[in-house]
């Protein structure tokens, strides 16, 4: 493993199918620079799940529009750094280049169906018009594949559904067509921005379910974005930690459930709620909020709400910590010296999980 | 839908129907109350009173307000008689009496008048939809730019701007200056449809400036909206080309208010663009009205303002229907 960031935990053959190098977005706004994204680094491989969870505001949702260049590129508008999609450079190529790999190599499901399918046209138009984009298909032909893709979706009925407008499908059925759409071309990279924050808890699963087939199906690379660290340990192979547009914490996710070695990566885990822990402890939350990403704190961004900055000597406010292996394909952006952290982990924060 | 559609007809006959009632208590019972009597409109200049009271008997003012109206009604439908004793004449349906003033049926001053009137404002419909709606969109894709800041200008300049003073500018121009159309008439389309739209290319010009300007900012505030809507960011994750997420995708939501208010403005202006009308001395609706207006012609008063009624209420009634093809949520299941 030459370059930790390149693989983080999935050791595996050849390059990645996505790989992101020091990816930065900043939006130019009036009040000043907004560094939404900041030298990010992560990779995904086909047939493997990546998870990103952070807070709202983190950066996650800037990074995967960044990855399907849905961002208006501008002068409010900056990207920088590498995002290679099977070894193509989307930040450089031509938007008329990353548009024909949008929705054919790489495609998107968005958190609120409702709001992100369109309410004129109906379920079959829909997915017809994203199959037709990018094949040259009678519309009889694109028919067949929608009914065929609802079909796979789990959708009963589907030829007859195909005529049904989005209102008229409930909620999980609405994000099921959604996937429907975004998987019609068999893309290669699949982002799922919140793909089950609007949807009801037995549902959840479901699509949760849906996705791991079709990926099986497929041998799709997902990302998966979320905050809820319960969604990423059920789908995901790897877990990369956002705070402030940075990776804090980035890994397999079992090597960072089981010895997660940043204190915002602790402060994540204590506040899953969970139905085993003891009635009289009191759900724990992380203390303060995230910054401003046009104030971001010079040093660590977490210093300022982090309980163990004492112990992380002063560079933890002046100099920005690297993202660093601690143990192979586990890698940390932390001041803490690798003991330390280790000693808290194992004396004080699992204890209260 | 039918059902639906049908609906949405009987409502508006019902709404015409109680306009029709409130013109007749305005334009029949309430002069008479305050003391004018019709009859002596109709009759001339220093009428003697066996005049008045041959006209009075003709046109049933003798008799009591419910029965007026029914025979006015009845005229609209199946035609009605009017007997002075001495002179009888028939007038068939849809009868809406005689003008006071040149004893013309009502009915064929309004039929003569519509062509110009309907001419005009679909013709200047045609135009300040098209304009309004596409600089519109530019405006609103490019905000902020050259495009949208120069649009703005004349958007400005457009509602401010009196027609009676851009009107008159353009006829000056065109007319009295560059003699590139003279003397600007109506010409029938039947007569001669090059001609026609010859002499209708200033009024259209200067009607639809008035009314572009409201439709370039109607589309240009309902295109921002939609353009951030998140099924638009869907389009363009499938790999749309921008052309087609901005024309289908964007621009058919933002569509639904333009077309309600566009339903509105060509109903209103079926009833008569009296200003664009009377500079460019065309004879519509408009015109005929406001004549009638200064002449107290009663029935070509009352005719008028029924037939823009009706207008506006079919303008509504198709706004609705168009609406639901448009929507389906709105669309009843």
């Amino acid at each position: 493993m030459t370059d930790p960031t390149h693989t983080a935990a999935t050791a595996s053959s050849g390059t990645p199918f996505l790989q992101v190098r020091d990816l930065t977005v900043s939006f130019h706004t009036d009040d000043g620079v907004v560094h939404a994204v900041d030298k990010l680094s992560f990779s995904v491989e086909r047939g493997r799940t990546l998870g990103i969870v952070g807070e709202s505001g983190s950066g996650k949702s800037v990074t995967s529009l960044a990855v399907m260049g849905l961002h208006r590129r501008g002068r409010r508008v900056s990207i920088a750094g590498e995002i290679r999609l099977d070894g193509e450079d989307l930040v450089t190529a031509p938007a008329e280049r990353v548009r024909g790999l949008r929705g054919r190599r790489m495609a998107m499901i968005f958190q609120d169906p409702l709001s992100s399918m369109h309410p004129q046209f109906t379920v079959g138009d829909q997915i017809v018009e994203a199959y037709r984009v990018h094949n040259r298909v009678s519309k009889a032909a694109a028919r067949r594949r929608a009914t065929e893709l609802l079909d796979l979706v789990g959708i009963p009925e589907p030829a007859r559904r195909l005529d049904d407008y989005p209102h008229q499908f409930s909620g999980g059925m609405r994000q099921r067509a959604m996937i429907a759409m975004a998987v019609s071309c068999n893309p290669e990279l699949l982002i799922a921005d919140e793909p089950t924050t609007a949807l009801d808890v037995t549902v959840q699963a479901q699509i949760l379910d849906l996705m791991r087939e079709l990926q099986k199906e497929f041998n799709s690379a997902i990302i998966i974005i979320t905050h809820e660290l319960g969604v990423v340990a059920e789908i995901s192979h790897d877990i990369l930690v956002m705070y402030a547009g940075q990776a804090m914490e980035y890994g397999g996710v079992e090597e960072v459930f089981a010895s997660a070695e940043h204190p915002y990566t602790w402060g994540l885990l204590q506040s899953i709620t969970r139905l085993d822990r003891q009635l009289e402890t009191t759900l724990r939350t992380i203390p303060g909020s995230p910054p401003s990403l046009i104030n971001v704190p010079p040093g660590c961004p977490f210093h300022p709400r982090c309980t163990y900055r004492e112990r992380a000597g002063s560079a933890t406010s002046t100099t920005r910590p690297p993202l660093a292996e601690t143990s192979p394909g586990h890698l940390v952006a932390c001041h803490l010296p690798v003991a330390e952290r280790r000693r808290l982990l194992r004396e004080e924060v699992i204890p209260t999980l | 839908m039918a059902r639906f559609i049908l609906g949405r007809l009987i409502g508006g006959i019902v709404i015409l129907w109680l306009v029709s009632v409130l013109a007749f208590v305005l334009f029949f019972v309430v002069p008479k109350a305050l003391g004018n009597n019709p009859a002596v409109l109709f009759a001339g200049r220093s009428p003697d009173p066996a005049t008045i009271a041959g006209v009075t008997k003709k046109l049933g003012l003798d008799r009591s307000y419910v029965d007026q109206y029914w025979d006015f009604l009845r005229g609209v439908f199946v035609g009605r008689h009017f007997d002075s004793g001495s002179n009888r004449s028939w007038c068939p349906a849809p009868c809406l009496g005689y003008s006071f003033r040149n004893d013309q049926p009502v009915w064929s001053e309004i039929v003569d008048a519509l062509p110009v009137t309907a001419s005009l404002s679909i013709g200047a419909a045609v135009l300040f939809l098209v304009v309004g709606v596409s600089t519109g969109v530019f405006s609103a894709v490019r905000r902020g730019g050259l495009f949208d800041r120069i649009a703005a200008a004349v958007s400005l300049a457009g509602v401010s701007l009196p027609v009676y003073f851009t009107g008159l500018l353009l006829l000056l121009l065109v007319s009295y200056k560059w003699h590139i159309i003279d003397n600007v008439h109506y010409v029938d389309f039947t007569h001669n449809p090059a001609l026609w739209a010859w002499n209708l290319i200033p009024a259209w010009l200067v009607l639809s400036l008035l009314y572009t300007a409201n439709y370039q900012r109607l589309t240009r505030a309902s295109m921002i909206e939609t353009l951030g809507e998140d099924y638009v960011r869907t389009a363009r994750a499938k790999g749309l080309r921008e052309r087609t997420v901005i024309g289908k995708h964007a621009l058919r939501p933002a569509l639904t208010p333009i077309v309600t208010i566009f339903g509105l403005d060509l109903g209103v202006l079926f009833g008569g663009a009296i200003l664009t009308e009377h500079t460019f001395g065309f004879r519509g609706l408009g015109a005929i009205s406001i004549d009638a207006v200064n002449t107290q012609d009663l029935p070509v008063t009352m005719g008028v303002t029924l037939f823009a009624a009706f207008f506006i209420i079919l303008a509504n009634v198709l706004v609705d229907v168009t609406y639901a093809f448009i929507d389906p949520r709105v669309r009843p299941s």
